[in-house]
């Protein structure tokens, strides 16, 4: 069996977790005995190619064979090159932009057949129109290796238009992996509807969908009515390979208590801090950490200090690889309150270091998770509650650690990508 | 009689922060910037500290005594001068030797110890006193508040440690229909004389001055000289910032030019003298008691402490850190001492004021941090580390 796969990213340059997880399925595909032609906008040539090909979208010009022209250009006119993200900017600088766009997109156009694009392969302002492309590229790459794969499977909104365009010029199987949905970049009433369209053409245009989590599938259901027949859940794994745990010396006599990402409403921080202060009203001898960096930072840093605990509630601001493993090593408890997260990796990576970790219920690593501790998002009593006990009481401490470890080095990618070589084989035999 | 003119000068650099972070805790116990600490205070020195002392020199020896300045020099200052340009301790020397030249005594670290400790209060006053005494040789007497915080219970501590006379903020609210041209006295101890800075007067200077969209630009001696004249009272009390020449104003703007010209024409007018601020108190008669029940300074269009203390982040800290009082106290412990001075100087709390939209530009002008957060987060670091090392301390005694 052989995928044609479209993702956005690929480690080692990564800018989230999508890329991490999509070399985790890879290589769990290969062991699976499933092999991937894996596609991405833009690769720097250092990827490890031991368990894929990757083909380099930048490489490849929308160049259409001339019977298929009109016809591909039908099937692609869904595309419209040019809504482009801009950022908050004053009038005069809004248009500027617009017009300099304006003009770039002219000229890009009259000279874009037959023509090479250079992905940044990033997240920057013009990325709806870096979408749109990579979709118009991924129905030529489609084309070009008509005979070399059996079924599509895209990664996220951002490849789903490239899936859709794969699947409309060979006629095979789309799967499309909801990694996020706009539900859980921001609050209902504040979703990009752009992305939203883009997310909701592609499960609609899918055979199969395949989520990260039975919360992300109820979303999926819920949100974007996609028949739940058709939406199967694949939880994430993580690949430990090659990962020595490094050992930093504690600079602090007292117990820390991290969270560590963005800081955002989706991510709970403020609940993290109320429980902090509850803590704090009990004993002294601990320290909490809010590491990462987001909008929501500076309305925490006030909180903290309205509830004059800043002495003992620390910011670190965003961390860098090395860091974040430094951060976990000189952590006593992980910390995960997320009112929404679709799986959420990080108290996986804890409790890899060792680390006992609490999340809430509303996160998908929660339904695989069964020694990390869990509460609701905002039940600061009960979060205050199992921060004190593993702060406190170092036989559940030390149990929380060991048995942690154990689980999630047992989250083995080679499971979770047999489960998907069933969902391929499902679609493939229908 | 003539017209008292008191000009007084505040010289100040606050020991800064080097970038402390959360994995610093407990294992680096230097919190300076020394390499920002020395290159800022190098170059203020050859921009304003140096040229400002000749050119004050010069101007006492010409008018053959008659022209007379105060200094208020922080401790941090004295102690960053020895450390990094020893010939700024010269200068102020040889304009100590004048005997034109009045050093004002304040609190060592120019911190808000007025506001949070009266025995840590007396402590820094004392520590500033016995510094100015050593270095120049001269005993202060007059008193000047960090950033001219004033209230009357300040005012009367101040006068319980042997000051007569205090200087502070001519500030509207507290003024009402009253001129700060004249001399006043503490509400609660009327041995206390008030000196009230005239800030449209000394703004003139210190901010105005080389704002072209000002009416009055370019501000010329003799301008100046007239609106001396439309002051009323006995005494027009010019207080600011000894960086406002050559650093805050530069020197292109004709800053050093208009403060040569100064003393020669208001003195040539005839109807003025200069005197420093114990001279005035002494010569004058208070008109009256000032009210003054909550404290005020000289920052910012509100005049209060908010500059300071205005928002939580800036509470929390100062709680936090004021806490700490007893237990410094109890250990006695002369590195403690120190490094608690540091973290006391009012700069870092001016770092994390989040007033931007009236006073945000003066604010900007001497802040190290892009934000108030991200002053906050660098400063609580470090003190949580110096809190470990006091309770370190405390466990061992």
């Amino acid at each position: 069996m052989k995928v044609l796969m479209f993702g956005w990213e690929f480690p080692p340059h990564i800018a989230g977790g999508l890329g991490t997880a999509c070399e985790g399925i890879v290589k769990g595909l290969a062991y699976n005995g499933v092999e991937t032609l894996f596609v991405m906008p833009s690769a720097s040539g250092d990827e490890d190619q031991s368990a894929t090909t990757i083909i380099n979208a930048s490489d490849v010009a929308v160049d259409v064979v001339s019977q298929t022209a009109s016809e591909f250009l039908d099937k692609v006119k869904f595309v419209h090159i040019g809504t482009n993200m801009i950022p908050y900017v004053g009038p005069e600088e809004f248009s500027g932009v617009v017009e300099e766009e304006r003009k770039r997109q002219l000229k890009d156009f009259s000279i874009s057949y037959g023509q090479k694009y250079k992905f940044s392969g990033k997240y920057g302002t013009n990325l709806m129109e870096e979408v749109a492309r990579y979709a118009m590229v991924g129905g030529t790459i489609a084309l070009q290796h008509k005979d070399e794969f059996d079924l599509i499977h895209a990664h996220d909104w951002l490849t789903y238009l490239a899936g859709i365009a794969a699947k409309e010029m060979t006629g095979k199987p789309l799967v499309i992996h909801v990694h996020a949905t706009s539900f859980d970049r921001s609050s209902d009433d504040k979703i990009d509807t752009r992305v939203f369209e883009i997310e909701k053409k592609g499960m609609l245009a899918a055979d199969r969908v395949i989520t990260v989590s039975d919360l992300t599938r109820n979303i999926v259901i819920n949100k974007y009515g996609i028949d739940p027949a058709k939406v199967v859940t694949v939880h994430n794994a993580v690949d430990f390979s090659g990962r020595e745990n490094i050992t930093v010396e504690k600079g602090v006599k007292d117990k820390v208590v991290t969270f560590l990402g963005r800081i955002t409403f989706q991510k709970g921080p403020e609940y993290f801090i109320e429980a902090a202060a509850k803590v704090l009203k009990r004993t002294r001898n601990v320290r909490f950490v809010m590491a990462g960096s987001g909008d929501m930072m500076n309305r925490c840093i006030r909180h903290v200090a309205r509830l004059g605990i800043s002495d003992r509630f620390h910011f670190t601001g965003f961390l860098r690889g090395a860091e974040v493993q430094k951060m976990f090593a000189l952590s006593d408890v992980y910390i995960m309150p997320s009112v929404s997260e679709p799986f959420g990796i990080s108290p996986l990576e804890a409790m890899r270091c060792g680390v006992p970790s609490i999340i809430s219920f509303q996160s998908g690593a929660a339904e695989i998770l069964k020694y990390a501790f869990k509460v609701d998002f905002w039940n600061v009593d009960a979060m205050a509650d199992a921060i004190y006990a593993l702060i406190e009481y170092p036989a559940l401490a030390k149990f929380a650690s060991e048995v942690g470890y154990d689980e999630v080095n047992h989250l083995k990618w080679n499971g979770a990508t047999a489960k998907m070589k069933a969902v391929y084989e499902s679609v493939i035999n229908k | 009689m003539k017209k008292n003119i008191c000009l007084y000068f505040q010289v100040h650099q606050p020991t800064r922060l080097r970038l402390y972070r959360f994995f610093d805790i407990g294992k680096d116990s230097h919190y300076y910037d020394d390499f920002a600490n020395r290159t800022i205070l190098k170059r203020i020195a050859q921009k304003c500290y140096l040229p400002m002392n000749e050119l004050l020199l010069e101007s006492i020896k010409e008018s053959k005594g008659a022209f007379k300045v105060a200094f208020s020099i922080s401790g941090s200052a004295i102690e960053q001068f020895e450390r990094y340009a020893p010939e700024v301790i010269d200068s102020f020397r040889e304009l100590a030797q004048t005997g034109c030249v009045e050093f004002l005594c304040e609190t060592y670290n120019h911190s808000l110890a007025s506001l949070a400790s009266p025995a840590e209060f007396k402590h820094q006053v004392l520590k500033h006193k016995a510094v100015i005494q050593k270095t120049f040789g001269v005993e202060p007497k007059a008193f000047r508040n960090t950033e001219l915080i004033y209230s009357d219970t300040i005012g009367a501590g101040v006068y319980e440690l042997g000051f007569k006379t205090m200087l502070t903020e001519g500030a509207r609210h507290i003024m009402g229909w009253k001129s700060p041209n004249y001399v006043y006295s503490n509400a609660i101890k009327s041995g206390l004389k008030l000196l009230l800075r005239n800030y449209t007067l000394s703004d003139d200077i210190a901010f105005r001055f080389s704002d072209r969209q000002w009416q009055s630009w370019p501000l010329t001696a003799e301008k100046y000289l007239e609106s001396l004249a439309a002051a009323d009272g006995d005494i027009v009390n010019l207080f600011m910032d000894y960086e406002t020449f050559g650093e805050h104003q530069a020197a292109d703007c004709g800053i050093f030019d208009f403060m040569r010209a100064l003393p020669r024409v208001v003195l040539a007018d005839g109807g003025y003298k200069f005197v420093t601020p114990s001279e005035a108190a002494k010569s004058l008669k208070a008109v009256d008691s000032l009210d003054v029940p909550e404290a005020i300074s000289w920052a910012d269009e509100e005049r209060d402490v908010t500059a300071w203390l205005g928002n939580e982040l800036q509470q929390d800290a100062y709680n936090k850190l004021y806490s700490l009082t007893e237990k410094l106290s109890i250990l006695n412990d002369a590195m403690l001492w120190e490094d608690f001075g540091h973290l006391q100087a009012s700069d870092h709390f001016y770092y994390m004021c989040t007033k931007f939209f009236s006073d945000g530009e003066v604010h900007k002008r001497f802040n190290p941090y892009d934000t108030p957060y991200e002053a906050f987060i660098n400063y609580m670091n470090v003190l949580s580390d110096f809190m470990i090392r006091v309770d370190d301390a405390i466990a061992e005694k």
